[in-house]
């Protein structure tokens, strides 16, 4: 767990178009790095890619064994209950109890018996990162995971995230489109653009961290400018 | 400018979904009454028409049925020869249901197997029991293994469309997030790729057993010693046409015993779906 994650010419291409070309990542031990980028920019390829998840991907990439994915949707089971979701693919003994600690670290012990199904979204969510979280993961892989919640349940589940972060402190990358969750959470931010990483920005913000900062302001100002929406922001 | 900070969040700001309630006894008990309606109305309508003469002078009437169906318990020739439709069913089935489920995984875990499987398959779907019967008489003798042998060949396609359309169906992004989380080849099929196709499974499975018992009547017309159609071809013979009546309403109650049987099933099984009830 000692290692990060070292990417070199990272390339993907569908057909006769190239999605990522050359692009190369490094991520410390215990470092949160966000991703962001339009629609098609190739983050969430670039994610699938580090995962193992794409095998048409090309590239070196050098990933710590133990990682887990938190995806979009949270692809839960519907079919198995809540703890047996979370222990999925784990063999050691005592699951019921390793799933419970994972589950009461999201606050949803208590559904631990629960059919995915009578979850609402945010509770859904938190399941899916309970069942990264019990993998004990040395990179833990964020695409776009609080897309789909309404805004007030993104918040608390940030908030979650920066808590669990704090607390374990596995290596972060977070694929997200949002500006703000970006600033909030990461270390460093990554602008991708044409399959590329356009920009890098630090975050050096401290911790908690308020959108009201006048430095969060400010690499909001950048960072959306080199999303090339800066002149939308100023017209609102 | 909204300044906010982010709050951890906490067991106590997340309300807990409220359980499932289940219908209240008293409507548990209508639907039941409610599901017994239908055919209590077909008895009554046949008995009406029956014993005005309206179905011909030749039909019974179910009091009549009901009667003949005593003394052919009492003399034993029902439950004998039920014994052995049975047992011809079971064991038809246990082949034909074990092939439709190996052929069917085979074709929907991989395409080679799919490639290979699914058109001998489909040309066999298309041919019907009822010409296959003198056929598997010459094959497989006069004795029970070409009446088993049929009874194992219908059902077995009902079951592998359902079985390879329901693997088709999973969900792949489920597949992906299992594989993610370290699943391997057998624990993606036991614990994501048969789950996933379970509902389709058991919809196959009804259709082989409703397959199964009107393969029965096929086999056993011809050549039969035993079984039920060894009672329905010897009425024809003796013109016992309430006798006859009797084993049409005896085929109708193992239709519907299979078919409460598949029902429990899916209760058991698919207890986590959250599909639409219907009204």
């Amino acid at each position: 767990m000692t290692t990060g994650v070292k990417v070199r010419q990272a390339g993907r291409r569908f057909g006769s178009r190239t999605v990522l070309r050359d692009v190369d990542l490094d991520i410390a031990p215990g470092e949160f790095v966000a991703l962001i980028g339009q629609s098609g920019s190739g983050k969430s390829t670039l994610l699938r890619a580090i995962a193992g998840l794409d095998p048409d991907a090309t590239g070196a990439y050098e990933v710590p064994d133990r990682h887990a994915v938190v995806f979009q949707e949270h692809r839960l089971l519907p079919w198995s209950r809540v703890w047996r979701n979370v222990t999925l693919g784990l063999n050691e003994t005592n699951l019921r109890e390793r799933a419970r600690r994972a589950l009461d670290e999201v606050g949803l012990a208590a559904r631990a018996n629960a059919y995915p199904g009578t979850l609402s979204g945010g509770e859904s969510q938190r399941v899916a990162l309970a069942r990264a979280l019990v993998r004990t993961p040395g990179l833990l892989l964020l695409d776009e995971p609080f897309g789909a919640l309404d805004a007030l349940t993104r918040l608390k589940a940030q908030a979650l995230v920066a808590r669990l972060w704090t607390e374990h402190r596995p290596a972060v990358l977070l694929v997200t489109h949002d500006v703000e969750e970006a600033l909030l959470l990461a270390d460093r931010v990554l602008l991708l653009d044409g399959g590329r990483i356009a920009e890098t920005f630090d975050v050096d913000l401290p911790r908690p961290r308020s959108i009201g900062h006048p430095r969060f302001v400010a690499l909001r100002r950048q960072l959306l400018a080199g999303l090339g929406v800066a002149d939308a922001e100023e017209k609102l | 400018m909204v300044s906010h900070t982010l709050e951890p969040l906490t067991a106590a700001n997340t309300a807990d979904a409220p359980a499932v309630k289940g219908p209240p006894g008293w409507r548990k008990l209508a639907r039941s009454v409610r599901k017994l309606v239908g055919l209590a109305v077909i008895v009554v309508v046949w008995q009406l028409l029956a014993a005005r003469g309206d179905l011909g002078n030749q039909t019974p009437t179910p009091g009549q049925v009901l009667v003949a169906a005593y003394d052919l318990i009492r003399s034993g020739v029902l439950l004998d020869n039920l014994a052995v439709s049975v047992v011809r069913v079971a064991k038809g089935l246990a082949i034909g249901l074990s092939a439709g489920l190996a052929l069917g995984l085979v074709a929907g875990f991989s395409k080679a197997g799919e490639d290979f499987v699914d058109a001998p398959v489909q040309a066999l779907r298309m041919l019907p029991a009822v010409a296959l019967a003198p056929i598997f008489l010459i094959w497989f003798g006069l004795g029970d293994l070409s009446k088993v042998a049929l009874i194992a060949f219908a059902p077995l396609f009902p079951l592998y469309l359902n079985v390879l359309g329901g693997i088709r169906g999973v969900d792949e992004r489920l597949i992906e997030s299992a594989r993610s989380c370290g699943v391997g080849t057998w624990g993606l099929i036991r614990r994501v790729i048969l789950p996933g196709a379970l509902p389709q499974i058991l919809v196959g499975l009804r259709q082989s057993l409703g397959v199964a018992w009107i393969v029965l009547v096929v086999a056993e017309q011809t050549a039969t010693t035993s079984g039920l159609g060894v009672i329905i071809n010897d009425a024809k013979e003796f013109l016992q046409i309430d006798v006859m009546f009797v084993v049409v309403v005896v085929y109708a109650l193992l239709g519907l015993a299979t078919d409460a049987l598949v029902r429990l099933l899916e209760r058991r099984l698919l207890s986590w779906r959250r599909g639409y009830a219907g009204v």
